[in-house]
């Protein structure tokens, strides 16, 4: 097995054309913020509301250094269990039935194998461990807002030494700290102790150009007049007192729906009918459907 | 070139947190000037004192990136600190104007002063507060808790009626009754978490079952049995604190005091025309003192209730952050709304929705005759779970025993009807 260490980008701007080389137009301040997670080899904690691209930018970090993605998707009871390793116990019991039927049975000598590697599910925090013999890869523990409190307790330690203790087994650690990016939707308060560990970066919804760039990057088939006018509508749009603004992914959707409907320009009927795809909350629909939408359309066309 | 002194002297000040700068290209491991060095530490000091924590950790972790990242762009430096010492959403803005502070007053001629201004730095504080009015300084209220302190022996004496209603005490006993409340004990009902616990009943723990017999080659002797754990309810309270609940406001406190005291998870909050989030203020000893004062002032702005509007706030702004785990709400109100009836029913049907109990109290229900006629009640009386009295100390101590009995939510309940 050959190892090769990860190769971090020399600099900010290299890191930012590796990620531009991979599609992701990331700001100044959130290149630098990545950089120094790599350089200082902590984790990056990505903070913002749903659907500004936090999880997208693991994603495109992995690719940009050429190494693959762990990916831990949190839940309220996330335990050990699913987020280590577990020990395959129906197989186990299928081979004691196995090792039953034999006649020269050893008996010690079978529960002993009962518990190697080949009974072992591993789980996204062991297998990026195990991952960093060949290269460091990209662990994204994704919406750690969703994990409970006693799952941040055991993360901590976690990322403090990258190893994991399996009484079977033994300590299995991790040649290279892996690339770690935590992020929350901010759902609840995650503990101080867990984030000042970390680089942080809050990733605020993207600015105009920003989308208008992600749009016509994206929706290759959106003439330049409609993308101009789907951002524009969807950045007027956020600044609507709603119950959950519209999100990148949003945007993107209704820009490809638009195209689908062989529309090159906004007007009110198609808006109305399309809105379900921007708004996902049936009040929010309402509120907005009708004047309100004439109102921002007519500043988007002014 | 590359001092920090050079930064600050080249463009004049901007709001703008991002400013477009050109990026230079630059040496990745430029020399240290010490003046840097003594420079972060300081600006770190000044976050300090500004009251954003920062870890002794990144400063050196923030030493050590102006080293990669060079400094001769403003906007990367800006970057590269707010990456390290911050950590909050809600300091970044904080970050931003000391940082603009910082950097601006520390042109080349000034850099060797021993301390950045003390000025500049009351004036961060003081911004500070005005943004975040839950975050007042309590410290300003010592004499007054000091003089009340004083006065409390002679309350203690003081016999409080547990059915007279809470509009009618004379002051010394308000007070008792607010101490006797501090005291009260507060058990939500519970809820079943997602986590698993060993136990003596519940289904058979496989995971652990096997783990246990496999040792015995299979043969199955102890039944290890688990259970879900179980927490108690968070409760959130909104209470209206508008002119008509003036006479019940001062108890209204001392309740989200004693809830907060002895519940696990509480969150309050205190409406007018708006919503502010008062939690942190109810849980410390004079803090009721300093949220009295900001009820003062909110009817000084007058305008009356408007229930929808701050429920909306509520749903919009907060709903999302404190609404974890199944929690019971409790709106405290006496129902005279001046906004918009549908507003506070579309608003309450989806507060509702979300929790696993509305719970509606209001004051005015214990007075005989009282009729839940007002526009607003009439609207949110289809929405809610309980709509319960709430003037003296006999039905808050009926509150608790019903709050007790919320183990499951509004689903459970209609299984044992």
């Amino acid at each position: 097995m050959s190892r090769a260490p990860l190769a971090i980008p020399p600099s900010v701007d290299a890191l930012q054309g590796a990620l531009a080389r991979e599609h992701y137009i990331a700001e100044r301040a959130l290149a630098v913020s990545i950089y120094l997670a790599l350089r200082l080899k902590r984790p990056l904690f990505l903070e913002g509301e749903a659907g500004v691209g936090k999880t997208e930018v693991a994603k495109v970090l992995a690719a940009a250094l050429n190494t693959s993605l762990i990916r831990l998707q949190c839940y309220e009871g996330l335990d050990v269990s699913q987020a280590v390793y577990e020990w395959n116990y129906p197989r186990q019991l299928l081979e004691i039935r196995m090792i039953e039927t034999a006649t020269d049975l050893d008996r010690a000598a079978a529960t002993h194998e009962l518990f190697t590697e080949t009974f072992l599910i591993k789980r996204p925090l062991l297998r990026a461990v195990e991952q960093t013999r060949e290269r460091a890869p990209v662990l994204l523990i994704d919406e750690i807002d969703r994990a409970d409190e006693e799952f941040e307790g055991y993360l901590l330690e976690f990322l403090s030494d990258f190893q994991v203790t399996i009484p079977e087994l033994g300590t299995i650690r991790a040649d290279e700290p892996p690339v770690v990016v935590i992020t929350s939707n901010r759902t609840r308060e995650v503990h101080d102790a867990l984030k000042r560990r970390c680089v942080y970066s809050w990733i605020p919804y993207p600015d105009f150009d920003k989308e208008y760039r992600i749009v016509t990057a994206k929706v290759p088939g959106a003439s330049e007049r409609l993308a101009r006018q789907v951002t524009a509508f969807v950045q007027d749009l956020r600044t609507a007192d709603l119950y959950k603004a519209a999100g990148i992914s949003e945007t993107l959707d209704w820009a490809a729906a638009l195209v689908a409907l062989d529309r090159d320009v906004l007007d009110r009927d198609v808006i109305d009918e399309t809105l379900g795809i921007l708004l996902k909350n049936q009040e929010d629909i309402d509120s907005v459907r009708g004047e309100r939408v004439g109102a921002i359309l007519a500043r988007v066309l002014a | 070139m590359g001092s920090l002194g050079s930064l600050g002297s080249t463009g004049s000040r901007s709001n703008e947190p991002h400013e477009p700068e050109p990026h230079e290209p630059h040496e990745p491991n430029e020399p240290h000037e010490p003046k840097l060095i003594s420079n972060i530490l300081l600006f770190g000091r000044v976050l300090r004192a500004a009251g954003v924590h920062v870890h002794r950790e990144r400063m050196v972790d923030a030493i050590q990136a102006t080293e990669w990242i060079g400094i001769r762009s403003r906007a990367d430096l800006r970057a590269t600190l707010s990456a390290l010492l911050v950590h909050r959403h809600e300091d970044l803005a904080l970050f931003n104007e000391a940082f603009d502070l910082f950097f601006r007053s520390h042109d080349s001629s000034e850099l060797d002063l021993p301390l950045f201004s003390l000025g500049e730095r009351a004036r961060i504080a003081m911004r500070r507060n005005a943004g975040a009015p839950q975050r007042l300084d309590l410290e300003s209220e010592a004499s007054e808790a000091a003089a009340a302190a004083f006065a409390i022996g002679a309350y203690s004496t003081v016999e409080v009626s547990r059915t007279k209603d809470f509009a009618d005490f004379t002051a010394a006993e308000l007070e008792a009754a607010r101490r006797l409340m501090l005291r009260m004990r507060w058990q939500p009902g519970i809820r079943r978490t997602r986590r698993w616990q060993h136990a003596s009943r519940g289904d058979i723990d496989m995971p652990r079952l096997l783990r246990a017999n496999l040792m015995r080659g299979g043969e199955l002797i102890d039944l290890p049995r688990r259970i879900r754990r179980e927490a108690p309810r968070p409760i959130v309270m909104l209470a209206d604190v508008s002119g008509s609940m003036d006479r019940y406001s001062r108890m209204l406190l001392a309740f989200a005091s004693g809830l907060t005291r002895s519940a696990r998870q509480v969150e309050s909050f205190v409406f007018a025309t708006r919503l502010t989030r008062v939690s942190r203020l109810v849980s410390v000893a004079t803090g009721h003192r300093v949220v009295s004062r900001m009820v003062r002032d909110l009817h000084d702005w007058g305008g009356g209730t408007r229930i929808g509007e701050a429920l909306r706030g509520f749903n919009t702004t907060w709903a999302r952050r404190v609404m974890r785990h199944g929690p019971v709400i409790l709106i405290v109100s006496d129902g005279w709304d001046r906004g918009d009836p549908k507003l506070l029913a579309q608003e309450l049907a989806r507060l509702r929705r979300r929790c696993s109990r509305l719970i509606w109290l209001n004051p005015l229900l214990g007075s005989a005759g009282y009729e839940p006629l007002t526009r607003g009640m009439q609207a949110a009386l289809e929405h809610i779970d309980d709509f319960m009295p709430a003037h003296n100390l006999r039905s808050l101590e009926d509150l608790a025993a019903h709050l007790q009995r919320i183990d499951h939510g509004r689903h459970g309940d209609q299984r044992h009807t």
